[in-house]
C-alpha cells in the first residue's frame, strides 16, 4: 500500500498518468488549473507532450487532433471553458474519436465564481453539444474516486471510442485527502481496437455484433477520411442518404447504451433495509454519506445510492433502488438537475425530496438531515 | 516542354464529381497541390491534410491521404495536436479565408507565433462562398456581398503581413492565374521547416463574382493577373505603379526555432538526460 496525500486535481493528473494519458491541451481556468500545472511536469518525464493552447477551443480541438494519431489525450478546464468546448465535443462523438475532458465545476452562469463549489454542470455535460447524441460522465466524491474514476474515463473512452466527461466540483477538486495509490492496480488499462483488415479493405466506421469500430492511428498506411458529417461505413458524407444517417445517429447511441451496465460505477450505503434513500453524486454525495450515518445512529432507516456515472442515467438501478422506498432525496448543488430526471423514474410512486443549493457553499448534511425530519420545508 | 504530372493517384476519385461549381477556383488549387506533392514525392500514408468548414474545405473528401474534415475555424488547432504528437507527419491545412482569419482568426495567430511545421494554403476567394456570399475579413472595402448589400464598410486583412508579424517564417501569396507559381509556392512552404502560409487569390463567380459583376471566369482571372505583381519585380516598377497592385511570390522567410523541435528538447531536459 502506498498512501499519499494528494489534492483531488492531483489524482486526477496521476490518474491520467496511471491511464497512460499521452498527450495534454489546456487552457489555465480556477478552479481546474493545477491539473494542467501537474502534467506539463509530469507528462515530458514521462516522453509525452503537454501545450497550453490560446483558448479552449483549441485545446479540445489539440486533443481530438491527437488522438487521430494514436494518443490518450486529456484536456481539463471549468465552466466558462467547458461551455466552449461544446462544439468539439460534438465532433470527436461524432467522429468516434477517444478523449477525455475533466470539467472541475465552479458556480455559474457566466464567470460567476470561480472559487466557489457547484454542481451546476449537470444537464450541460449531458446535454451541452447540440444534437441528438449519448455520452459518458463520471463523478467522483473523494479524491481516492478521482483517481480512479480518471483511469476509468480513460478506460471507457478508450473502449467504446468516444469523448468521457469526468466532472469534478471544486470541493473535490481542492480537497486534500490521503489515498492508497496500489488500490487500483488490478484495474486493467485498456486501449482502443486497432484494424485487423489491411489497408484496402478497411471501412473506418464498419462495426461487428454493435461494438466500436477498430480505429487506425493516421500515418499507419489506412488513408481515410474524418469528417463531422454525417457519413456511413466508408466515413465520407451521406447527407442524401436517410437511411445511412438514421443507422448512424442510433450506432452511435446504441454502442453506449447496450453497455449501460458496465458503465454504471456506484456505491451504496445501507440501501437494503432503508426506508429513506438518498441519491447523491460528486460532493454532495460526501454530505449524504455523513448524513446518513448521523441518522442511523438516531434511529432513522437512511441508505446511500452514491452514483459514480451520472450519464447515461442508470435509469435501471435507479429505479430497483427505490423501489419500496418511503421519500427518495436528491441533494445536488443546483436547482434540481438530476432530481428531475429522478422524478421521471419515480413517477410519483415515491415521495421525491430534492434538496438544493446554489450559494456556492458545500451542502451541509444537517440540511439533509433537517428536510427528512421535515425540518425544512422541501423546496 | 512542360512536366508531366500524374495526380490523379492522388485523388479518390470515386468521389468525383467535386461539389464545387463550375469555373470555382477550389480545382485549381487542389491541382497544384497535388503537383507540389508528386514533386516533393511525399509518401501518401505520411501525408494528413486538415480542412475546417466552407466550399474549399470540402477538398479532404477528395484526397487520397490521411484527411481530416474538422469544425469550422479550427482546422490549425487540430493540426497542432497532430502534428505535436507525431512530428514525422507531414500536416497541412487547407481551407478558407473565413475560415483561416474570422473565426479561425486566434489560432492562426498563435500557430504563426508558435512556428508550428505546419503548412497553412488559404483559398481566398474574399467572400464566405459556402453559406451564400456573406462578406468575410478578406472582402475588400466597399464591395458587395449578402450581407452587405449597399457594399462592405470594414477594411479588409492583408493576411500575409500578420502571418509574417505574429512569427510564421515563410510567407508567400499566389494565385489561381498563375498555377505554376502557386505550385512552386507551395513546394516552398512544404519545404519550410516551420510554420508556412501559403495565401492563394482565387475566385467564386457563383457569389463573390455575380454580386459585384465581375464577368465569367476567365475575365475574373484576367483581372487578377492584373492586379498582382511578383515580389521580384517591384523594384523595375515605375513609382505609383504598385498603388492597389497585390504582391505575390515569397513575402517573407525567416529561420527560427520550430515547435516540436523545441518540445522534443523539453523531453530530454525533464527526463533530465
Ligand atoms: C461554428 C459555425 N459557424 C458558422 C458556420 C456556417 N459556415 C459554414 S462555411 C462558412 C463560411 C465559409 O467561408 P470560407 O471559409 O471563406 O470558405 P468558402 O466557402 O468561401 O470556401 C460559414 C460561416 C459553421 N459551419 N459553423
Ligand atoms: S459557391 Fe463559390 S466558392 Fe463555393 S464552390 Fe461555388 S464557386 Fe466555389
Amino acid at each position: 500500500m502506498i498512501r499519499k496525500l494528494m489534492q483531488g486535481n492531483e489524482a486526477c493528473a496521476e490518474g491520467a498518468m496511471k491511464a497512460g494519458v499521452d498527450f495534454f491541451a489546456g487552457y489555465p481556468i480556477t478552479p481546474s488549473t493545477e491539473i494542467a500545472e501537474i502534467l506539463s511536469r509530469r507528462l515530458p518525464q514521462a516522453g509525452g507532450k503537454f501545450i497550453q493552447m490560446e483558448d479552449e477551443i483549441a485545446s479540445i480541438s489539440a486533443i481530438i487532433g491527437a488522438s487521430l494519431t494514436g494518443f490518450k489525450t486529456l484536456t481539463a478546464t471549468s465552466g466558462p471553458g467547458f461551455s466552449l468546448k461544446q462544439e468539439s465535443i460534438g465532433f470527436a462523438i461524432m467522429t468516434e474519436i477517444p478523449c477525455v475532458i475533466i470539467n472541475v465545476q465552479r458556480l455559474g452562469p457566466s464567470t460567476g465564481a470561480p472559487t466557489l463549489t457547484s454542481q451546476g454542470d449537470v444537464m450541460q455535460a449531458r446535454w451541452g453539444t447540440h444534437g441528438e447524441h449519448t455520452i459518458i460522465t463520471l463523478c467522483p466524491a473523494s479524491v481516492e474516486e478521482v483517481y480512479y474514476l480518471t483511469i476509468m474515463a480513460f478506460n471507457f473512452s478508450e473502449r467504446f471510442r468516444t469523448p468521457v466527461i469526468l466532472l469534478l466540483d471544486e470541493t473535490i477538486g481542492h480537497l486534500r485527502e490521503s489515498i492508497d495509490l496500489e488500490k487500483y492496480d488490478h484495474i486493467k488499462i485498456l486501449n482502443r481496437q486497432k484494424p485487423w483488415v489491411s489497408p484496402d479493405k478497411y471501412l473506418p466506421y464498419a462495426t461487428e455484433a454493435g461494438e466500436p469500430p477498430p480505429m487506425a492511428p493516421f500515418g499507419e498506411g489506412y488513408r481515410y477520411h474524418v469528417t463531422g458529417l454525417v457519413h456511413d461505413e466508408s466515413g465520407f458524407p451521406c447527407t442524401g442518404n436517410h437511411a445511412a444517417i438514421d443507422k448512424l445517429l442510433k450506432r452511435l447511441n446504441n454502442k453506449i447504451i447496450a453497455y449501460l451496465d458496465e458503465i454504471t460505477l456506484y456505491q451504496e450505503v445501507k440501501t437494503e433495509d432503508a426506508e429513506h434513500l438518498v441519491i447523491a453524486y460528486g460532493a454532495a454525495a460526501r454530505s449524504a454519506a455523513s448524513a446518513v450515518a448521523l441518522l442511523r445512529r438516531e434511529g432513522v432507516r437512511a441508505g446511500l445510492l452514491q452514483l459514480q456515472t451520472i450519464w447515461p442515467f442508470p435509469e435501471k438501478l435507479i429505479y430497483q433502488k427505490s423501489l419500496g422506498k418511503k421519500t427518495v432525496l436528491v441533494p445536488e448543488m443546483n436547482l434540481g438537475q438530476y432530481a428531475g430526471e429522478i422524478k421521471k423514474v419515480l413517477k410519483d410512486k415515491t415521495l421525491l425530496v430534492p434538496i438544493s443549493q446554489i450559494d456556492g457553499q458545500l451542502l451541509q448534511p444537517r440540511k439533509i438531515m433537517a428536510h427528512l425530519k421535515g425540518e425544512e420545508k422541501h423546496a | 516542354m512542360p512536366k508531366l504530372f500524374n495526380v490523379k493517384k492522388y485523388l479518390r476519385m470515386d468521389k468525383m464529381p467535386h461539389i464545387w461549381c463550375p469555373g470555382c477556383g477550389n480545382g485549381m488549387v487542389m491541382s497544384a497541390f497535388l503537383r507540389a506533392v508528386d514533386t516533393l514525392q511525399l509518401n501518401p500514408d505520411k501525408v494528413v491534410v486538415i480542412s475546417g468548414i466552407g466550399c474549399s474545405s470540402r477538398i479532404t473528401g477528395y484526397l487520397d491521404f490521411n484527411t481530416l474534415h474538422t469544425t469550422h475555424g479550427r482546422p490549425l488547432a487540430f493540426a497542432t495536436g497532430i502534428k505535436l504528437a507525431n512530428p514525422a507527419l507531414e500536416v497541412i491545412v487547407i481551407t478558407g479565408d473565413g475560415d483561416a482569419t474570422a473565426i479561425g482568426g486566434n489560432h492562426f495567430l498563435h500557430t504563426c507565433r508558435r512556428n508550428v511545421n505546419i503548412t497553412l494554403i488559404v483559398i481566398n476567394n474574399r467572400i464566405y462562398g459556402m453559406t451564400g456570399g456573406q462578406y468575410s475579413p478578406l472582402t475588400p472595402k466597399g464591395e458587395n456581398a449578402a450581407t452587405a448589400p449597399y457594399g462592405n464598410i470594414e477594411p479588409e486583412l492583408d493576411m500575409c503581413k500578420v502571418a509574417e508579424a505574429a512569427g510564421a517564417t515563410l510567407v508567400a501569396r499566389g494565385g489561381t492565374s498563375q498555377p505554376v507559381l502557386l505550385e512552386d509556392l507551395i513546394i516552398k512552404a512544404i519545404e519550410n521547416r516551420g510554420f508556412s502560409l501559403v495565401e492563394v487569390l482565387s475566385q467564386c463567380p457563383v457569389y463573390y463574382g455575380r454580386l459585384n459583376k465581375k464577368g465569367n471566369v476567365v475575365e475574373m482571372l484576367k483581372w487578377q493577373k492584373e492586379n498582382t505583381v511578383s515580389v521580384k519585380d517591384v523594384n523595375k516598377l515605375a513609382p505609383g505603379a504598385l498603388k492597389g497592385k497585390v504582391l505575390t511570390g515569397v513575402l517573407a522567410a525567416h529561420y527560427r526555432p520550430e515547435y516540436t523541435e523545441e518540445y522534443e528538447k523539453i523531453i530530454k531536459i525533464a527526463q533530465g538526460k
